[in-house]
Formats: structure tokens, C-alpha cells, sequence
């Protein structure tokens, strides 16, 4: 398959994809980089100049900033924990046979299609509103006092939001993780004598590390993201109690109009996601090689 | 016609040599078997001679015109590939046309053609069905009806057989052979099954290392194998190699006989042994035999002859079939 | 494996695997059922779950006020758009990686990945001012341009999954047989990987249909998306649950059926390959 005249057209085929992929990661990296070391704001025209690091050194030391890395923490390790664990459990129930599976299944997966911005506000308002809510009338119903959701517990409550769009894209991909399982194996390991338990932690879990791996790994990348939820819901706040990097940064650039400080965080954003990165890419590059 | 000569060919992947120069004369309507051990580079010879892969130096000349740097479509041969890269979105009438379509011929031509190769194949009955309906020995027979209905000037088959059970691949010997006959069309064939080769070929290439070996008639090489690498890939079992003393004393490094030239006896013979495994097939019975001095011996015997693990035996290799070789494996 | 399944563990687990489907679709079919109530019974306490008065006047409210088919119109073209091209520029590209790999193929392969895991705030303010000084501000043209460029390092992957899995000796063959590059692509490799192709297109209209990053930063009342129009319900001026419901309804039903169909594919679309 590997002649000259074939390698030729593999090059030209390739580089419309690629040259323009290229720009597009390197153009506005370099100027937001640039940014980042100016004193550039949008409402005061005509003041740019070069600060060196004075915008790293006041978005890094800005006491906001330490609030939005803990509730990005707070707000991806949440979800993780959440749609991990439930997404192994759903794996496990839709493994199992029974009547109507495959429509089961078509629920289950059913939010990961719904747009952000429609699951927060319906969660918001039908779910969550204190007065005419669900939530609220179930609790009343059982005689309890009605939770304000974003007023008492708002990062739980945008956790809880992102966990459920979340929940099925973990549940899909271990289960399918779970199917690929060999049934000879959990036979041979039945006929060794192994319980249902033994049979769940020194197989089943096993088998399905590398697909958990992949999961909390991507799921990393776009948590760290998150956005359009906590727009619609509160706003950052109360306060900034639900203000992650990603809204930090927004606000700064789009709310405040300033773009050297907003440059400077969204540098810090890059090197936090390619911490993550590098192990997603290594072990799907792994991947590759088989 | 389809007379293929290779000049000095040679094949490198980047500073790795696969193939140093090899030269080799294919004349018209030959059976050519390009056997060896995997990794040996018959199938990239094959591939090179196809167009589906740069030659790194020397030249390809079929019917006399320099094809080194032709296209494959252009070079008038037609493959038979291993995995028989049949189109799975045609039918296998739509699989045997597609060449002619190619080629641009009109309807009616192309509709008699693929009938007779259909006819020959004994795929008349199949022609609507897809390649994925099909057993893995009819879809060989749509892969070879999609080669023959161009008239190639060579047939190239890439280890047509190793995709099919035994019993299979013993008719499909019989069905390609056939063909030959009927067609008389030079085919190269590659095959890792020195069984292949031996019945199919009118002339043998052994590769080894991206080396040939030696070039001949399956008889020839039976009889007279060149160095101690035919001698072991040829026949089947195995030709027994006797190093050491023994080999030594008839003035050679190896020595070599076939399992079929040693008898046996339970009363008399020059190497006394063993007797290890037996194997019965019936027609013959092969046994393992660990010789005093010598080592190893297989002996081929008629199918009637008893021996129990653990028996003492005789052995007399025949002295006028055995092989010398000397420190380089070459035959003395 | 076959191995009897008793009746009463099957029973059982229909009825906790029924339970939990509900109530992972609750939110989604609760949202359905109130776009068919008035703005009364939708925020009525205790709730109405089925028997109410239906009504379809939310689907019209939310037509005739809100220019409604224009951000539909807008998610349409911005996906669908976005989509086409991002395929024209990644099934060469696919192509080329699949059939005709080199040493560096690998390395372009991540790399490209490599783009998509840069967030997105990092170069919001850039491409903010681009945008604004290049009248891209609020324009369809705009969030076709970037959402291709998302999207693309997806659909190379998916293509080059999916292109990996045809033999590279049927393409062999067809150039043994005669075909031309056109003929080979046109008449071998299309044919056999429009499945792949298919399913590659639906899923990137499906997330390019919910992106809502630069949809919410880069658009305003004329390019907006319906992931847009739906965020302008956020405002506290009353509770209008029922046109909201109705809008949401409208906004995810086709996207949901489509990602119905595409299941076994976002799998691998979304891990780039990792698991199948």
C-alpha cells in the first residue's frame, strides 16, 4: 500500500486538515499569550503596555482565584465520584438480562442529548425551585422543610445537574467496556469457585479499569470546562461560591473587559487541562499501538 | 504471454535491507511457488512484481517492457489475496465485473464473461449473493473468477489457501492446479506450506532471509537440495540432520537423510536406538527414535510396522541418498 | 454465554432496571409533559402529572413570540454546516492516515487530539477580539468557522477508526483490477465506509448541535442557537415553565432521536477509539 505515488496524495489530502487545525491552535494560543503580559483593557483604549507578569501575579494572588480552583476541584471531582460509581452500577444492572433492556438503555443514556443549557434551567426551575418545585413537594409531601437549592447548597446542586447529563456517557462507555468481557472467563472463574464478589473485584473490575481510566479522563476535560450550567443557574454566585476557572475567566474578560488579566488565567487554564492531558494522550496513544 | 524477469531487484525499509538483489527468470506459462518461512519477504517480492510496492533498486520486465515504475493496473497482472479482498458492498456478479467495468468494456462483453468464468468456477449458482454469504472456499473461488476474467498476463496468488481448512485447501490445490492446466498462464504463488509448493509448482524459489535459496523443479530439490536450509524446508517429515561425530565420520559437518531412506528393523542395522513416539497414519507410520551417537532420528516405515515406546530398534540409513554439508550448510 | 436466566432474578432486575430508567428520564419527560400545560398547572402545587387540560398553546406562544424558527434555523445551519465541512476536510485526511501511514502519522493523530483538549477559555479572549474586529461577532458564518475547527480533531478520529477497519487488500485489489484513485475511492471505499461516514456526521451534528461555550459567548439576538435562546429563560421576569418546557422540548426531541441512533457510536467517537 505503500507506493510513492500514493504517499504523495496522502501528503496533499492531508494538509488542508491540518494546516488549518494548525492555525487554529497556535494563532490565538500565541495571542493569548501575547495578552497576558500586557495591561490591555477594553474599556480604557489606547493604555496598552507591557507589565511582564504583573497579571499572573494579580489573577494568582487574587483570593477569587483560589476560591474557583477549589470549586473546580469541588465541581469535577464531584461529578467524577458521582458518575463513576453510579455509572458502574447502571453498567452492571443493564448487563443483566431482562424485559425491555434495550428500551431501559434509551432512557438511561437519554440526558448526555440534552443541551446544556436546557437540563440547568429545567433542573432549576421544575426540579429544584423552592416554592412550586418537585423537589419541593416531595418534601413537603414526606414532611419535610423544601431545600432553596442554589441559595443552601448551590455547588451541589450544579454538581448534581452536571453528574445527571454525565451519568449516561460513563454508564455507555463501561458498559460497553463490560461487554467485551469474556463469558469464559467469569465461567472458568464459576468453576473455580469464585463468588459473585471475587467474581466482581479480581475480574469484572479489572476488566473494565482501562475503560474507567478513559471515562474520568475525559470526563476531566470537559468538567474542568463546565460553563453554560453555572451561567444560566446562579451566575457564579452566590457570592462566588460557584465560580470555577472557566466563569473566572469569562467574567474577567467578558464582564470586566479585562483582557491582559483574562489572558493570563486562560494560560494558567491550559496548563491545568494539559496536566490532565498528557495522561489522556499517552494512554490513548497507547491504544494506538496495539 | 507472461514471461516476468526481475534484475537485481532489491527492497530496503528505510536503513533495513528485506530484500538484497535477487535475479529470476519466470518463462511463459509457468507455475512459479515462492515458498520460504514467514518474514522471509516472498509476499513483498509478490507485491513488488504486482506494483503495490517500490522496488528500491533494480528492474521488473514483463513481456519484455520495463514495468518497474508502472502502476499496478497498467502491468496486466491479477492478484489473489490471502484475505481474498473481496468488495463486500457487490455482489459476487458485481465482484467478478468489476475489472471489465473498469476497464471499460461494454455490458453485453462483460456479461458473458463473468458467465464464463462463473461456469468454470461453479459459481453459477451464486452470483446474486454476497461475498459475506458465502463459504470461505466459494469466496476464494469469486476471488480467482475476478482475476481470470481480465486474461492477465500472470496470475499472482498471496497465500491463497491459509484462510481454509485442510480438507479445503487439499481440493483448492487440486481446482488452482486444474486451472493452470486449463488456462496456461504463468501463476506466482506464495505460500509459507512446502506441501503447497511441492505438489502445485513446475518450479520452486526458496527464500530465506530475503535471499533466494535455490530455484528448481519439486523433484530437484527433493533430490538435491543446495544447503542445509532446502534440505530441512523441503519434504515433510522433515530430513533427519545429523551433526557431530556421525556426520563426521562420512566426512561431513551435517548430514542429512530423509525420514523415508532410514529403515528400521528390530533385529540388525549400523545405529542402534530407542524407540520414542510412534505415530500412525495408517498408510504410514512415523517414528521417533533416539539413536546412540546419532541423536534424533524420525523414521518413515509402512503402516503396519508395531513398535512400543521404550523398544530397542535398528537403523540403516540408505548410503546412496544421504546428503553432505559441509561448515557453511552447503551441500559438498 | 448460555446459561438459563432464572424468571424471578430477570423479574427482578426489570423491575430495578425500569426504576432506575425512569428516573434517570424523569427531568426529560417531566419537561415534555409540561410544554403541554398552561403556565397554571405547570408550577400548580401538588404537581399534575398526566391528568390535566393538554393544550398545544405553548408551541404556538413560544412561535409567535420569540422568532422561534430563526434560531432553530440557526442551529440547523450552524450544525449541519459545520458538520459538512468539517467531514470534506477530514475524510482526505482520514483517507491519507488510513491507507497510506508513515512515521509521523501516529504523532499527527495525537497532536490533533491534542487541540481538543485545550480549554476553551484559553483563547476565548482572542478569538472574542478576532471575531469582533472581523464583524464575526453575532454571525452564522462565525460559529459555522469554530465549531468546524471543535469538531474536526472528532471526525478525523472517527474516520480514520472507521476507515482503518476496511482491508487495505480490497483497496489493493481494486488498484490491481484497474481502478483509478477517483475509482477506487468513488466505487470501494465509499460504499463500504458510508456506514462509519453516517454515523461519524450524526454524532458531530449532535454535539455541535449542544455546544455551548461559544454559542453563548460569540452570539446575541441574530446568530443565536437554540442553546442561546434557551439560556435568555434564565431571566428572573416571571416563571414561564410551560414556554420554557415547550422550547426545551422542541430544542432536544430530534437531537435525542438522532442520538438514539448513534449510541453505538458515541462511545467511540467520544473516546477517540479507547474503547469500541
Amino acid at each position: 500500500m505503500a507506493t510513492l505515488q500514493t504517499r504523495a496524495t496522502a501528503r496533499i489530502m492531508m494538509s488542508p486538515a491540518v494546516i488549518l487545525l494548525f492555525l487554529w491552535m497556535i494563532v490565538p494560543l500565541v495571542m493569548t499569550l501575547y495578552f497576558s503580559f500586557l495591561r490591555y483593557n477594553l474599556l480604557m483604549p489606547g493604555t496598552e503596555e507591557f507589565v511582564g507578569f504583573l497579571n499572573y501575579q494579580y489573577f494568582l494572588t487574587d483570593p477569587a482565584f483560589f476560591t474557583a480552583l477549589k470549586n473546580t476541584l469541588v465541581l469535577v471531582g464531584g461529578t467524577l465520584l458521582i458518575t463513576v460509581i453510579g455509572g458502574i452500577l447502571l453498567a452492571l444492572v443493564l448487563d443483566q438480562p431482562f424485559f425491555g433492556q434495550g428500551i431501559v438503555r434509551l432512557l438511561v443514556i437519554a440526558p448526555f442529548f440534552v443541551m446544556p443549557t436546557v437540563s440547568a434551567l429545567v433542573w432549576k426551575n421544575m426540579l429544584m425551585h423552592p416554592v412550586n418545585g418537585l423537589f419541593a413537594w416531595i418534601a413537603r409531601s414526606f414532611g419535610f422543610q423544601p431545600i432553596d437549592w442554589f441559595a443552601e447548597v448551590p455547588m451541589f446542586s450544579i454538581i448534581l445537574i452536571v453528574a445527571w447529563q454525565w451519568l449516561p456517557f460513563a454508564t455507555l462507555i463501561l458498559l460497553t467496556a463490560l461487554q467485551s468481557l469474556d463469558g469464559e472467563q467469569i465461567e472458568a472463574a464459576e468453576m473455580d469457585g469464585a463468588g459473585a464478589f471475587s467474581r466482581f473485584f479480581y475480574l469484572v473490575l479489572p476488566h473494565m479499569s482501562r475503560a474507567i481510566t478513559v471515562v474520568i479522563l475525559i470526563q476531566t476535560i470537559f468538567l474542568l470546562s463546565v460553563f453554560a450550567e453555572i451561567l444560566v443557574t446562579t451566575n457564579g454566585g452566590p457570592g462566588i461560591q460557584t465560580t470555577n476557572i472557566t466563569y473566572l475567566i469569562y467574567a474577567q474578560a467578558l464582564l470586566q473587559f479585562d483582557v491582559g488579566g483574562a489572558s493570563a488565567g486562560g494560560i494558567v487554564a491550559v496548563i491545568l487541562a494539559n496536566i490532565v492531558a498528557f495522561f489522556l494522550i499517552r494512554l490513548i496513544g497507547k491504544n494506538l499501538e496495539r | 504471454m507472461g514471461s516476468i524477469t526481475l534484475q537485481k531487484v532489491s527492497k530496503s525499509f528505510g536503513t533495513t535491507s528485506v530484500i538484497p538483489e535477487i535475479d529470476l527468470e519466470i518463462n511463459d506459462g509457468e507455475f512459479v511457488v515462492f515458498v520460504g518461512p514467514s518474514g522471509c519477504g516472498k509476499s513483498t517480492l509478490l507485491r513488488m512484481i504486482a506494483g503495490l510496492e517500490d522496488l528500491s533498486g533494480g528492474r521488473i520486465i514483463i513481456d519484455g517492457k520495463d514495468m518497474s515504475n508502472e502502476a499496478p493496473a497498467k502491468r496486466g497482472l491479477s492478484m489473489v489475496f490471502q484475505s481474498y479482498a473481496l468488495y463486500p458492498h457487490m455482489s459476487v456478479y458485481g465482484n467478478i465485473a468489476f475489472p471489465l467495468k473498469m476497464d471499460g468494456q461494454d455490458k453485453t462483453a462483460i456479461d458473458k464473461k463473468v458467465k464464463d468464468a462463473a461456469h468454470i468456477l461453479n459459481l453459477t449458482n451464486y452470483l446474486d449473493r454476497r461475498p459475506g454469504q458465502l463459504s470461505g472456499g466459494q469466496r476464494q473461488r469469486v476471488a480467482i473468477g475476478r482475476a481470470i476474467v481480465r486474461q492477465p498476463k500472470a496470475f499472482l496468488f498471496d497465500e491463497p489457501l491459509s484462510n481454509l481448512d485442510a480438507a479445503l485447501r487439499g481440493n483448492m490445490r487440486l481446482e488452482i492446479s486444474d486451472l493452470h492446466h486449463q488456462l496456461a498462464t504463468t501463476m506466482i504463488y506464495v505460500t509459507h506450506d512446502q506441501v503447497e509448493a511441492m505438489t502445485m509448482a513446475d518450479k520452486i524459489v526458496v527464500l530465506n532471509a530475503g535471499r533466494i535459496e535455490q530455484v528448481g523443479s519439486p523433484l530437484e530439490l527433493y533430490r538435491n537440495p543446495r544447503n542445509v536450509f532446502v534440505a530441512g524446508f523441503i519434504g515433510s517429515p522433515r530430513m533427519n540432520l545429523i551433526e557431530g561425530q556421525e556426520a563426521a565420520r562420512q566426512n561431513a559437518v551435517t548430514l542429512g537423510v530423509r525420514p523415508e531412506h532410514v529403515r528400521i528393523s528390530k533385529t540388525e542395522g549400523v545405529w542402534k536406538g530407542i524407540v520414542g513416539v510412534t505415530e500412525h497414519l495408517g498408510s504410514d507410520t512415523f517414528i521417533h527414535v533416539q539413536a546412540d551417537g546419532v541423536g534424533k532420528v524420525t523414521v518413515r516405515t509402512d503402516g503396519d510396522f508395531a513398535a512400543e515406546h521404550g523398544q530397542p530398534v535398528f537403523l540403516t540409513p540408505e548410503s546412496a541418498r544421504l546428503h553432505r554439508f559441509d561448515a557453511d550448510g552447503q551441500a559438498i | 454465554m448460555a446459561r438459563a436466566v432464572t424468571t424471578r432474578r430477570k423479574m427482578t432486575f426489570t423491575i430495578i432496571g425500569w426504576a432506575i430508567g425512569f428516573v434517570i428520564f424523569f427531568p426529560i419527560l417531566w419537561t415534555f409533559l409540561t410544554s403541554f400545560k398552561t403556565e397554571g398547572t405547570a408550577i400548580a402545587t401538588p404537581p399534575q402529572f398526566l391528568f390535566f387540560d393538554w393544550t398545544i398553546e405553548n408551541y404556538h406562544e413560544v412561535q409567535s413570540r420569540s422568532n422561534y424558527m430563526k434560531h432553530v434555523t440557526n442551529s440547523v445551519v450552524i450544525s449541519v454546516g459545520s458538520t459538512l465541512i468539517g467531514l470534506a476536510l477530514a475524510i482526505p485526511a482520514a483517507w491519507a492516515m488510513a491507507f497510506s501511514p508513515t512515521k509521523r502519522t501516529k504523532d499527527v493523530l495525537m497532536w490533533m487530539l491534542s487541540t481538543k483538549m485545550m480549554p476553551p477559555v484559553g483563547v476565548l479572549v482572542p478569538l472574542y477580539l478576532i471575531f469582533r474586529d472581523w464583524g464575526l461577532l453575532d454571525t452564522r458564518l462565525g460559529l459555522v468557522g469554530i465549531l468546524t475547527m471543535i469538531n474536526l480533531p472528532i471526525i478525523v478520529w472517527m474516520l480514520y477508526t472507521y476507515f482503518k477497519e476496511i482491508p487495505g487488500e480490497i483497496l489493493e485489489a481494486a488498484r490491481m483490477d484497474g481502478a483509478s484513485l477517483m475509482k477506487e475511492i468513488v466505487y470501494v471505499l465509499t460504499p463500504m465506509a458510508v456506514p462509519g461516514i453516517a454515523s461519524t456526521m450524526l454524532l458531530n451534528i449532535i454535539l455541535a448541535w449542544n455546544e455551548a461555550f461559544w454559542t453563548l459567548n460569540l452570539s446575541a439576538a441574530n446568530a443565536a442557537p437554540l442553546t442561546a435562546f434557551i439560556a435568555s429563560y434564565s431571566s428572573p421576569e416571571g416563571l414561564f415553565w410551560a414556554k420554557l418546557s415547550a422550547a426545551s422540548t422542541m430544542a432536544i426531541a430530534p437531537i435525542l432521536i438522532m442520538g438514539w441512533f448513534s449510541q453505538k457510536q458515541l462511545v467511540r467517537g467520544l473516546t477517540f477509539g479507547a474503547v469500541k
